[in-house]
């Protein structure tokens, strides 16, 4: 093939549609990490070889001719509910089948495929009326704009996307807008930054595009360092292709010609499935050199992490990608002025991209009737931890904590009772069911001391330890400090040792002001974003779990950590019934008839000792319950 | 396995990167690949081809978590301590491992040389949690024993290819 014409674009895409909507029965195996994990590509290859065995042709791959009117067996992306596979859908029916096995498979062919069965075992929780995705109440209250296609199409597969209307919103920059009009559109969409800080997108790529330079870079920002978080992995495995456009995107409205994908290490099937959406956008001629004639050119790039957290900070980002030890620098001059190679640089997240070509697509205003006024489109969060539904979950800004845990989450794990969630990672804090109704937007987390952040939502039952909570973030935080600066390296140093103290029951109150001086000194003084919000988790939970310190520091007894709780005893046959342990029993949990054994009731009692101390017999004592 | 390493095929992959400085970590992740560590002759062929000191080199390599500067085993157990595998119990996991391998202190590598144990931060599969990987695979919804009998199944396999 020559070179791509528009017309030939234009007319490619028609194809792939009408592809697309002819095509016959489609079977979509996830092959997201999640479902990888738990065996789906055995249950792919499975399928192709039983059916093929059956003397029926398979194609897999939407071009494939073979197919066309047969069946196709996809490679899709991450439906998001990870818990729930292998998940094989099934389409045009829309069944969803999960916690699918090899021995399954057999079944499904004979039923699902060969004859139009529903097998109704293999339904979410083995229900008829969950047969259709979105009927699960995991799914129900979601808004899926970044991962509607996720799940639906298959990742690997350019005409898919293509089919789904994809790349038309760069086409439509390239040849209908101005650089200029395209800033304008995302600034007036309210789009904010997806990594965290919420900063105006559009503003950023108005300073770029107005900064005079020969060279100028795109990089996008799919370090994804939050240790819980997996959003922006989902995006870049399930839909390469939405970041690619959306960068491609930025790069016409900013005159930047080249452009960089940071990638987490621990990511390797995200790095593949990039590199295969990368290679396929240069084949047909949508990345490279005077793109559709248009004499716009870009060309994009790969760059793997090597796991340090904070390459994901902007400058260190950079530093990173030209070779060098991943540190921040003093700001400004700030990235958009000089960022990759000194030179003007666009920086967003995965997910800030992923939002733009639906933004060019349909405007600005049809971007703002979702969110909120300040915080306008959806947001993805992972949602882990101690929730009965784990897994990545996309809402409208403004949708509350409650909303979350407990409709889409469905609760907490085991019938216990919520106590925390960590938003925001290592760099968050920790919210209370006080602030369960509060609409998450940017701004209003802000305010509580917690952020948005990448988007990690771990979840904490009644059994967690907070002290322990903010123990293990401060870890993280001290481990991956870069050393630049004095108040992150040695500040997070002790604050870890105090913090460990504590755990160990061996602090002391004193320890507890200390732990918040130093915490304003730090989030003060340190040069960049890891340091400056490496105490929110402590703080936060100072803040709002105060008594769970003071479990370790006063009692030297934490009933999350220290195991079992204690439980006080009156030993009956030593018990004169003097009445000294009643009278001293703060709580009045003591009861019993003068000179006759006296009785605990354990309901009641705090365990504070104030008893065992009183008895001149010895008769009381503390035992392991349990 | 690659244990020796072969300087030959090193200097192909950092011309494979056209000796490009800003090339250095992409051209050390490529030679950990191959080999799972960089030996002190490895960092000294790339500071020469690429023409910086192997000072820089040495500052590079150590900065970033991934590179390791000692061979390792066989079979490289990373037991995810992200948040999310962290509040659903990862570390009895790893102590586990860590005892039925016999490590102790800073010995990463079992005697045999098969496995090498360490922690990872995230590994992306957190509605799955515990997870861990074995050479970059990911298994879910580990326990204390699950990963133990994993480990007997490798050793079992190692048995067989060996005898
Ligand atoms: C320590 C640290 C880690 C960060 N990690 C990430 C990250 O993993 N992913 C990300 O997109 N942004 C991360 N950021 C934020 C980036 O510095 C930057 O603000 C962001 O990538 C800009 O893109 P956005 O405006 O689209 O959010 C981090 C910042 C700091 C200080
Ligand atoms: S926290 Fe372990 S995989 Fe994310």
């Amino acid at each position: 093939m020559g070179k791509l014409t528009r017309a030939q674009f234009i007319s490619l895409r028609a194809e792939a549609k009408a592809l697309r909507e002819r095509q016959g029965m489609q079977i979509l195996v996830c092959a997201g990490t999640g479902c990888v994990a738990s065996g789906s590509m055995k249950v792919y290859d499975y399928l192709k070889t039983a059916i093929e065995a059956k003397g029926l042709k398979v194609s897999v791959e939407l071009k494939d001719e073979a197919g066309k009117k047969g069946l196709h067996l996809k490679k899709s992306g991450c439906h998001g509910f990870c818990e729930i596979g292998p998940l094989v859908a099934i389409e045009p029916a829309g069944i969803l089948y999960t916690h699918v096995k090899v021995e399954d498979c057999d079944e499904i062919i004979e039923k699902s495929i060969l004859s139009n069965e529903v097998i109704d075992r293999l339904l979410y929780e083995g229900k008829r009326e969950y047969m259709h995705r979105d009927d699960i109440p995991f799914y129900k209250g979601q808004h899926r704009m970044v991962m509607k296609d996720s799940g639906r199409s298959d990742a690997e597969d350019i005409y898919e996307y293509l089919a789904l209307g994809g790349y038309a919103a760069f086409e439509k920059a390239l040849f209908e807008m101005e650089p200029a009009a395209i800033c304008k559109e995302i600034v007036d969409s309210g789009l904010r930054g997806r990594g965290g800080g919420g900063f105006p997108a559009g503003r950023k790529w108005e300073s770029v595009r107005r900064n005079v330079s020969d060279v100028k870079y795109v990089v996008c920002n799919g370090d994804e360092g939050d240790p819980g978080a997996f959003m922006d992995q989902g995006v870049m495995e399930g839909n390469p292709h939405s970041i690619i456009e959306g960068m491609l995107i930025a790069g016409i409205a900013t005159g930047a010609s080249e452009g960089y994908i940071y990638v987490r290490a621990e990511y390797p099937l995200a790095v593949k499935r990039l590199k295969i959406a990368m290679a396929k956008a240069e084949e047909l001629g949508l990345l490279g050199d005077d793109i559709m004639g248009s004499g716009f050119s870009f060309h994009l790039h790969i760059n793997r992490g090597a796991g340090a957290f904070v390459c994901g900070e902007g400058s260190a980002l950079t530093a990173s990608i030209e070779g060098k030890r991943g540190m921040p620098r003093v700001k400004p001059p700030r990235t958009v002025d000089q960022g990759l190679w000194a030179k003007p640089t666009v920086l967003n997240n995965v997910e800030t991209f992923a939002n733009v070509p639906n933004i060019i697509m349909n405007g600005a205003a049809w971007y703002r009737s979702v969110g909120t006024e300040n915080s306008p489109g959806t947001k993805t969060f992972a949602l882990t931890g101690n929730v009965v539904n784990t897994g990545l979950v996309e809402v409208p800004m403004g949708t509350t904590l409650r909303k979350i845990i407990f409709d889409i989450g469905g609760g907490i794990k085991d019938g216990k009772k919520f106590k925390s969630v960590q938003i925001g990672g290592p760099s968050g804090g920790c919210l209370t069911e006080e602030h369960l109704d509060v609409p998450l937007d940017f701004d209003s987390l802000k305010k509580l001391g917690a952020i948005i952040g990448s988007g990690g939502l771990v979840v904490m039952d009644e059994d967690t330890c907070m002290v322990e909570v903010a123990r293990f973030f401060m870890a993280f935080t001290q481990n991956e400090s870069c050393g630049k600066c004095v108040p992150c390296r040695e500040g997070t140093k002790r604050m870890l040792e105090i913090l460990e103290r504590i755990v160990k029951n061996e602090g002391t109150e004193e320890d507890l002001y200390l732990l918040e001086e130093l915490a304003s000194t730090i989030t003060e003084t340190a040069l960049c974003g890891l340091g400056q919000s490496a105490c929110k988790p402590v703080v936060s939970t100072l803040k709002y779990f105060r008594n769970e310190y003071l479990a370790h520091v006063r009692d030297k007894h934490c009933p999350h950590c220290n195991g079992r709780k204690k439980k006080v005893i009156i030993d009956q046959t030593l018990c004169r019934g003097c009445g000294k342990c009643k009278a001293t029993c703060p709580m009045e949990a003591i009861s019993g008839d003068k000179r006759s054994p006296h009785f605990i009731d354990n309901e009641k009692c705090i365990t504070c000792g104030a008893c065992w101390g009183s008895c001149p017999f010895g008769a009381i004592n503390a035992i392991e319950e349990g | 396995m690659n244990s020796t390493i072969d300087l030959q095929k090193v200097a192909a992959i950092i011309d494979g990167y056209g000796c490009r400085r800003e090339a250095l970590i992409a051209i050390m992740q490529d030679i950990q690949a191959e080999y799972k560590y960089l030996s002190e002759e490895t960092l000294e062929l790339i500071a020469e081809k690429l023409d910086i000191s192997i000072a820089k080199v040495y500052s590079v390599a150590t900065f970033y978590e991934n590179f390791s500067l000692e061979a390792k085993g066989k079979y490289i157990i990373k037991v995810c301590n992200g948040t999310a595998c962290h509040v659903r119990k990862s570390q009895p996991i790893f102590d586990a491992l860590h005892d039925y391998l016999g490590l102790t202190g800073e010995k990463k590598t079992s005697a045999d040389g098969l496995f090498t144990l360490e922690t990872v931060a995230c590994l992306g599969a957190c509605s799955l949690a515990p997870a861990m990987t074995v050479n970059d695979e990911v298994f879910a919804k580990m326990s204390p024993e699950s990963a133990i009998d994993l480990i007997n199944v490798l050793r079992e396999k190692e048995a067989g290819a060996n005898g």
